[in-house]
């Protein structure tokens, strides 16, 4: 394995790091703020407070760990992402902004605002959605080179359909991971109305999920046929993440085993989203910048890597101390410890 | 080539970003440190009420830190959205540094988040403690290692230019470079001085809003002699860095003194104003100059004239480094005249006026962070890296820059409101007196049911 490879895999293994409990978070704050509407806010708020409350600087630091690491490592992607994606990301930013105050502001001040919860609620649409947008540009044909400077082409970027399938599809898989984690979660903590609400949740978004995820499939054969054809042929990647899918859906349905559901689920967004890294696969951007020339020197990519590990090493038990103490603790998460915070 | 209005709102922005990020990262950086000292003396000395000042003070900073992330991630992304060219050629050299950073960040969040949440899981006090320094190291090392790549702009190495491009790249050579021992260390030692008379000014103003809770004055006592530590240290520290801008800025340290023709013997010039190259109402201290430059009364320092035009950084730097320097010697008045007080009973340091000062001390060692970091940046220019490359080549030739700087400074305005109201409302509807009496009770009541369980 070059060290091109070592590099775009860690990276790419904390993104779809980030993806997972970045949807949690994110879906968790609109179905909070869409209970509020209908008044079962009860049933989710408690869900927030005990679960995501703790975990929500971790869950930045993933998407932080990514952005400084790829210009790290590919220090062109400062160049030509930095310089076209300042709107969409700026705004992503003042999004993140948003949801990353609510918790500490909520908790332990202003609780109940509603305006917030609403603000809160709907930044977790909107940032998914804004997210999305690097991962479209990166298909290729929005970006021009013009006196050596990348320019983002908006109109086009509006007008075509790939944009606001991926939109629709970051929306509908958030929507859908968050469901069926918080619906395991309720069910640990023996909250068998919270259960049932999220399990609906979950069954009503799985559908637009696995459709959405088809078409862009679909619609990138027209878009980006080089991409499109290494797609076709990790066909079997694509087909057990379908059969995962089958998997979670059916014991959803079921009513049984939510942890296995959730577990499952992981798989077949795993097998999804490295089988679309690895078509991607030597491009950063289409079809201005591959990983391969877009890399840092030798050096520095020993240096990064070997920091890496290091890194590691004292991160997996410190976030295992984490998950044992607030997923995997029952008494925590049937909230019979009373541990208030601070 | 560059887009002039690109570069003017790239800076604002930047400018806007850190220097409103500064505020709560050295809140951040500081506060743990603090924390884990209560704490500690309160097993020590078996006294509830450090241990309650230490829960009161964790309770506030998950506020500040809030906002610390939230600011943070927006000028991580800005540093390549708005300095693109400057992150392509910089990365190459001081990505380690960078990206370090990030598992510093990962170590603090995790243990802070397990340190908030878990207050009364554990019958020993000292394995919560524990939990803490994690959250002390990961953030002290946040900004040793953010600060190693602000050196780096400062003395560039660790790297060969060859034909425009970087050769020869050496990454751990380029993060120790002659600027960061000193840099890293003023900024660290700064941020728990900050820390410390921040939250000194806190127990000053209750106690002269009426409250005379003994709480309050250990507080104070504590925080104070903390404080005069630090302080000292922050002089110490930024005479040394005096000597390191003498040695490798030297036009940095030229413009914050006016000091104009290369000559031995320099006074230190404080305050007055510039009439052309004379420099006109200021406090003259002889030698001081060749003291700061280099530990030598009678030693040449450097003068802004063996610069070309183009190189020098603007003139009001002088004021920026004067207000931290007198900032920075008022508190160590303030401290070492409070802790000499408190040692003879002077009564004056009880008084009214004396605790006002104490109060104006938090406000004003921020005021302090914020000059010093606006000298030394605003002191490098026109470079972004030290003669290498200067600020209009790095930025992003985007227009909308400035629509994103109103953006930003808007959401700033919510979280620097938000913040403020937020940590008013937590400790005024929750008094430091009823939360006593609370915990109180709530002892008793479990002695009477049971003696403790739990691991
Ligand atoms: C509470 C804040 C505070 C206080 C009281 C002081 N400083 Fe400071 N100083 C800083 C906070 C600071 C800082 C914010 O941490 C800076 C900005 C960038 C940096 O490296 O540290 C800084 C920079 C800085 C620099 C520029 C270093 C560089 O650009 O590389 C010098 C020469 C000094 N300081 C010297 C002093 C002296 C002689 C002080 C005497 C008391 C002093 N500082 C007090
Ligand atoms: C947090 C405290 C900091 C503050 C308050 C601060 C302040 C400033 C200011 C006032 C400028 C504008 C100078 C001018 O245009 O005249 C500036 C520029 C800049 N600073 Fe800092 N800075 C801080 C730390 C850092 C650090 C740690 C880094 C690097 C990792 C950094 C990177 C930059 C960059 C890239 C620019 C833009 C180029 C320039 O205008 O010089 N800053 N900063
Ligand atoms: C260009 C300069 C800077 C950048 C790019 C930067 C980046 C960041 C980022 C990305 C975060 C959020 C991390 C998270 O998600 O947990 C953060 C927070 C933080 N930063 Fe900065 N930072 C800069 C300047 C500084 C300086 C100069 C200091 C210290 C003196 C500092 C100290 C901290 C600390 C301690 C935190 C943790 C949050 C807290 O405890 O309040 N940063 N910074």
């Amino acid at each position: 394995m070059t060290l091109e490879i070592v590099g775009i895999t860690v990276l790419i293994s904390f993104l779809f790091g980030y993806v997972i409990v970045g949807s949690i978070d994110f879906g968790a704050g609109f179905f909070n703020a869409y209970s509020l509407l209908t008044g079962k806010d009860r049933i989710l708020t408690n869900v927030i407070q005990r679960y995501l409350s703790p975990v929500w600087e971790v869950t930045n630091v993933f998407l932080v760990f990514f952005f400084v690491g790829i210009v790290g490592f590919f220090p062109s992607t400062a160049f030509y992402y930095g310089t076209v994606l300042l709107v969409p990301l700026s705004l992503s930013l003042l999004l993140l902004g948003i949801r990353g105050s609510y918790y500490a502001f909520e908790t332990y001040g202003a609780r109940g605002h509603k305006g917030y919860s609403f603000m809160y609620g709907a930044a977790g649409i909107l940032l998914p959605a804004s997210l999305s947008i690097v991962l479209t540009i990166s298909e290729g044909g929005f970006v021009e080179m013009v006196d050596g400077q990348p320019i983002l082409n908006y109109r086009e970027l509006f007008m075509s359909p790939l944009t606001w399938s991926i939109v629709v599809l970051s929306i509908a898989a958030v929507l859908y991971v968050s469901a069926v984690f918080l619906t395991w979660y309720a069910n640990e903590a023996g909250d068998r109305e919270a259960t049932d609400l999220l399990r609906k949740y979950a069954l009503i978004w799985s559908l637009p999920t696995i459709i959405t995820a088809s078409g862009i499939i679909w619609e990138l054969r027209a878009h980006n046929t080089e991409h499109y054809e290494s797609l076709l042929d990790l066909w079997w990647m694509f087909a057990l993440s379908f059969l995962l899918f089958i998997g979670t859906v059916w014991l959803l349905w079921k009513r049984k085993n939510y942890g296995l559901a959730f577990w499952l689920l992981i798989g077949q967004f795993a097998l999804a989203f490295y089988a679309y890294g690895i078509s991607h696969y030597p491009y950063l951007l289409y079809p201005h910048l591959t990983i391969y020339d877009g890399f840092t020197n030798t050096a520095m990519a020993a240096a990064l890597v070997i920091a890496f590990i290091l890194g590691f090493c004292l991160l997996i038990p410190s976030l295992f101390l984490l998950l044992r103490l607030f997923l995997f603790n029952k008494e925590y998460v049937r909230g019979r410890k009373e541990d208030e915070h601070a | 080539m560059a887009n002039e209005e690109a570069v003017f709102f790239s800076r604002a922005l930047t400018e806007l970003t850190l220097s409103f990020h500064i505020i709560y990262a050295t809140i951040g950086v500081g506060v743990p440190l603090m924390i884990m000292i209560a704490q500690w003396v309160g097993i020590q000395k078996n006294d509830e009420h450090y241990i309650l000042l230490a829960r009161r003070w964790a309770r506030g900073f998950v506020i500040t830190v809030a906002v610390g992330v939230v600011t943070g991630t927006a000028i991580g992304m800005q540093l390549s959205l708005l300095w693109p060219n400057f992150m392509e050629l910089a990365g190459q050299v001081i990505a380690l540094p960078l990206f370090m950073e990030t598992f510093a960040f990962f170590f603090e969040a995790i243990f802070l988040g397990i340190y908030l949440y878990t207050w009364d899981r554990f019958d020993n006090q000292k394995k919560h403690l524990l939990l803490l320094v994690p959250v002390a190291l990961g953030a002290s090392f946040s900004a040793v290692f953010i600060t190693i790549v602000n050196a780096f702009m400062n003395a560039p190495q660790g790297f060969d230019v060859m034909n425009g491009q970087l050769v020869n790249i050496q990454p751990v050579l380029a993060m120790f470079n002659p600027a960061m021992p000193t840099k890293v260390a003023h900024v660290v030692i700064t941020a728990y001085m900050t820390a410390a008379f921040v939250l000194a000014a806190i127990a000053a103003f209750r106690l002269l809003k009426g409250s005379d809770h003994i709480y309050h004055k250990k507080a104070l006592y504590l925080t104070m002699k903390l404080g005069l530590i630090f302080s000292i240290g922050a002089l110490l520290i930024g005479d040394l860095s005096g000597k390191y801008l003498a040695a490798y800025q030297p036009e940095k340290l030229a413009a914050a003194e006016w000091h104009f023709e290369t000559e031995g013997e320099a006074p230190l010039m404080l305050y007055g104003v510039l009439d052309g190259e004379e420099v006109k109402y200021a406090i003259k201290i002889p030698f001081a100059l060749s003291i700061l430059a280099h530990s030598n009364p009678s030693a040449e320092v450097t003068g802004l004239n063996e610069f070309p035009e183009d190189e020098i950084p603007p003139l009001y730097v002088h004021y920026l480094f004067d207000t931290m320097v007198t900032i920075g010697m008022f508190m160590i008045l303030l401290s070492g005249l409070y802790w000499i007080g408190m040692k003879r009973n002077w009564t004056f340091i009880q008084s009214r006026w004396f605790r006002w000062l104490i109060v104006a001390g938090g406000p004003l060692t921020i005021i302090a962070i914020e000059a010093g970091w606006w000298y030394a940046e605003v002191g490098r220019q026109p470079w972004i890296l030290h003669g290498l490359m200067r600020v209009p080549e790095a930025a992003t030739t985007s227009g909308h820059v400035g629509t994103m700087l109103y953006l930003f400074a808007f959401l700033y305005l919510i979280l620097g409101v938000g913040s403020v109201v937020v940590l008013t409302r937590m400790f005024r509807k929750n008094p430091v007196e009823r939360e006593i009496l609370d915990r109180e009770a709530e002892k008793t009541a479990e002695r009477q049911t049971k003696g403790g369980d739990e691991e």
